[in-house]
């Protein structure tokens, strides 16, 4: 099986994959230098993982000057995340606009 | 595709507005309010009236009016259509309306499936599902 999914969690599986990734979604874009220093492994080592994650779609690069700096990809995770959880979120920004609507009818 | 093996999901949100039912049915379904709220669509008040709502992002959402009660329930399916079924979507939207001391409740309830979602990722992984549920409170903090 190649789907989506199962690249996904095997990218995901290693622990320090896992958290290097948390934190891009935490602290949003940070270069690999940044990465590195808190990961506790070497700088090729982090690069290497970081290789993986953006081979599934994970997270994108950006070079800027001699820097790169890593993103994570938060769509990649949508065949994951229950449905229901992402409707949810949308119905209730939904309804906030709704009641700024409402709030303008009367005047 | 397997739908049997599909699982229909339900996800309701409600909440109390301080105006009145006939107000909030006007945002509900006067196509110019509706844009103002939700999505741009070609709605019309009418059991079997086929609509499109469009979203900001480029995606449409293919909409059929399957009930309607004037100041109490509207309710609509909600298909989005995807190559990929990991996006596909088959729901149906429904809203209740109840008046209340202070104005009135609503009530939205969408209850459908994705066509290939599988049951495994809800009940087995529960390893992963603690770690999506993390994620997605991160995101919805961000957003």
């Amino acid at each position: 099986m190649s789907e989506p999914q199962d690249v996904i969690f095997k990218s995901l599986s290693d622990p320090t994959r896992r958290a290097l990734f948390e934190r891009l979604c935490r602290d949003g874009e940070q270069t690999v230098a940044v990465l590195t220093l808190q990961a506790g492994i070497s700088q090729p080592a982090v690069s290497k993982h970081l290789a993986v994650l953006k081979q599934a779609g994970l997270v994108n690069l950006r070079h800027e000057g001699r820097q790169t700096h890593y993103a994570a990809q938060l769509d990649a995770l949508a065949p994951l995340v229950d449905w229901t959880r992402e409707m949810a979120g949308f119905w209730h920004k939904r309804f906030d606009d709704l009641g700024d609507l409402l709030k303008r009818m009367d005047q | 595709m397997n739908q049997a093996t599909a699982e229909i999901r339900t996800v309701v949100v409600e909440r109390e507005f301080p105006h009145a039912p006939d107000k909030l049915w006007r945002a509900l379904t006067q196509p110019h309010l509706i844009e103002e709220w939700l999505m741009k669509n070609d709605f019309a008040p009418v059991v079997g009236h086929r609509f499109n709502l469009r979203g900001d992002w480029g995606g449409v959402l293919d909409c059929e009016v399957l009930a309607i009660e004037p100041g109490r329930t509207l309710s609509y399916t909600w298909d989005f259509v995807n190559d990929d079924p990991a996006y596909a979507l088959k729901s149906v939207v429904t809203f209740t309306l109840t008046p209340t001391a202070a104005g009135t409740h609503l009530r939205m309830e969408q209850a459908g499936f994705r066509p290939e979602q599988k049951q495994a990722f809800g009940g087995a992984k529960v390893g992963w599902q603690q770690f999506f549920n993390k994620l997605e409170e991160v995101v919805a903090r961000g957003a």
